[in-house]
């Protein structure tokens, strides 16, 4: 599913961000991605999201080299993931129910099909009676389950999360984790940024681990064997 | 085989084709919510864009009001041939109807010097002096009118150098100086208008594109997450261009209420001077024609405006 081979990547201000990383996530595999702050976390997902470009080495997301993912090809590569992140980035000035249709209006999808999407999502995150609702007279942990719900509507085959849990209290933690590992048992392959590594054990799922831009502990898949 | 792959690819471009009307729909709608949601704000900007178009589609009106006025006087000037004093009455006739044989001749009529005399004595207020003098001192007066056609500087000069020729005239005048200053001062009022309308043209442009920018700027978050979900630029743009295009639409829509409003206040007064001038004018408003071309030209204003606007400010947000 995600091949990444001697990537490296440095921000404008000649920041290194990653380090010759070499890695392998088969497609179905929900996978951690640990370390501490500004070990490189989030510079991975977004290069997969193709919000930043790598600067040496090849990447290869769902078949796809990244290299030649540029202009009119961008929206349509980024169509097949959804994403969450800490911050939910929900739009405030319209209902939920807006904001997890939102990937499907992008798709072009018939409003009919929308709503059974959208119920559908809204009744796997516990929110169905929420659906009218502005995404401020939510909890956090509720804003935290729309943003899952908009990242899984379209359906995609990978899930990128950046720190998904990174304001709610462990219990509410544990329910994002497990409504994660619900999406991967149907076949979607996660990938989740995160430094609680104390609920990444009990996970019990792989894990990378970062340390300043460079590969520490892996998976096991490496492009050698 | 081939046939099935053919009708496939026009089942493809069929159902693309409905994706894009739903779309354009959607954005359609959306932006009007949009506008309904700020609505001082759209009100301020559509009244301003509705104002500019209305200064310069005004004065066209009164330009063009100014034209068939003067279109009008045009059909009045004359030629006055002075004969000499000792010119009888049965020449200057027959002369007259020389002249009337004349090519680019209308009209010639024959004011005799008893009846210039009597005109003068009651128009002039000098009677008292006129009837001192011994003698009538006015000459008989054949008053020409030309055919439009001849009011061209060649040929009217040609005309006046045929007449003075006449042995029987004295002199000959042609009174077209004051509607020749007229017709220039028009034509200078014509140019005003011209560049007003492409200052106006301009700052229209310049309103809605800041409108816009702004919009772009309030709306940055959902932009950026539009683009994450996979939003290509033609969705995102979308609905700001109709969001521009609503504005020169209704910028244009007021600049016609205010035209109107304007002509009706004004139509009293301008049937009072026509009655004085005993004329049958009434102001002209615009035609159909005229409105549609409003209505198209603030409309694509608008668009454009907001186009460029788009161009500028929605491609450098990027996700981050």
């Amino acid at each position: 599913m995600i091949r990444f081979t001697d990537v490296s990547m440095h921000y404008g201000d000649g920041n290194e961000a990653l380090r010759k990383i070499n890695l392998y996530v088969e497609q179905g595999a929900m996978v951690y991605i640990t370390g501490r702050s500004g070990a490189g976390k989030s510079s991975l997902l977004r290069l997969i999201a193709l919000i930043e470009r790598h600067n040496r080495g090849q990447i290869i997301v769902n078949g796809q080299n990244l290299e030649r993912v540029t202009g009119r090809r961008i929206p349509l590569f980024r169509r097949n993931i959804g994403f969450m992140f800490q911050d939910h980035r929900l739009l405030y000035d319209r209902t939920v129910f807006d904001n997890i249709a939102l990937p499907l209006v992008i798709a072009g999808y018939r409003y009919q099909e929308i709503r059974k999407r959208v119920h559908a999502a809204l009744d796997k995150v516990s929110l169905l009676n929420k659906e009218k609702v502005s995404p401020v007279a939510l909890s956090g942990g509720e804003q935290q389950r729309v943003g899952i719900a908009r990242a899984v509507v379209h359906r995609p085959a990978l899930i990128l999360a950046d720190e998904p849990t990174g304001n709610l209290d462990p219990a509410l933690s544990w329910d994002i984790m497990k409504l994660f590992e619900q999406f991967n048992q149907v076949g979607v392959t996660v990938l989740i940024a995160s430094h609680d590594l104390d609920m990444i054990k009990k996970m019990n799922k792989s894990i990378i681990t970062l340390r300043q831009g460079k590969l520490l502990t892996h998976i096991g898949q490496t492009i050698n064997e | 085989m081939n046939k099935r792959a053919t009708s496939q690819t026009s089942i493809n471009l069929k159902r693309t084709f409905n994706i894009w009307l739903m779309q354009h729909a959607q954005a359609c709608i959306y932006s009007i919510g949009q506008l309904f949601r700020n609505p001082i704000n759209s009100l301020l900007t559509t009244a301003v864009v509705g104002i500019s178009l209305a200064l310069p589609t005004g004065f066209y009106l009164l330009l063009d009001n100014c034209q068939r006025v003067a279109a009008g006087w045009d059909n009045s000037t004359e030629i006055s041939l002075f004969l000499k004093l000792n010119i009888e009455e049965e020449r200057a006739l027959s002369l007259a109807d020389e002249i009337r044989q004349l090519e680019g001749i209308r009209s010639v009529n024959y004011i005799s010097r008893e009846m210039a005399l009597s005109e003068y004595q009651t128009e002039s207020g000098f009677s008292d002096a006129i009837t001192a003098l011994k003698e009538n001192p006015l000459p008989a007066v054949l008053l020409l009118r030309p055919e439009l056609h001849m009011l061209t500087n060649d040929q009217s000069e040609q005309l006046m150098h045929q007449l003075r020729s006449l042995s029987e005239v004295d002199t000959a005048q042609f009174d077209r100086q004051w509607i020749q200053r007229l017709f220039a001062i028009i034509d200078i009022v014509q140019h005003v208008v011209i560049i007003l309308s492409i200052l106006l043209a301009i700052a229209v442009l310049l309103i809605v594109g800041n409108t816009i920018r702004l919009a772009i700027f309030n709306r940055r978050t959902e932009i950026e997450v539009n683009k994450l979900f996979g939003a290509t630029e033609a969705f995102i743009q979308r609905p700001f261009l109709y969001a521009g295009l609503f504005h020169g639409l209704g910028g244009s829509l007021i600049a016609w209420c205010l035209l109107s409003l304007s002509l009706l206040l004004l139509k009293a007064p301008v049937l009072r001077l026509a009655e004085l001038y005993s004329s049958e004018f009434t102001l002209f408003g615009l035609s159909y024609i005229g409105v549609l071309l409003l209505l198209s030209a603030g409309a694509s204003l608008g668009l454009v405006g907001s186009w460029v606007s788009v161009q500028r400010h929605i491609k450098a947000i990027e996700p981050n």
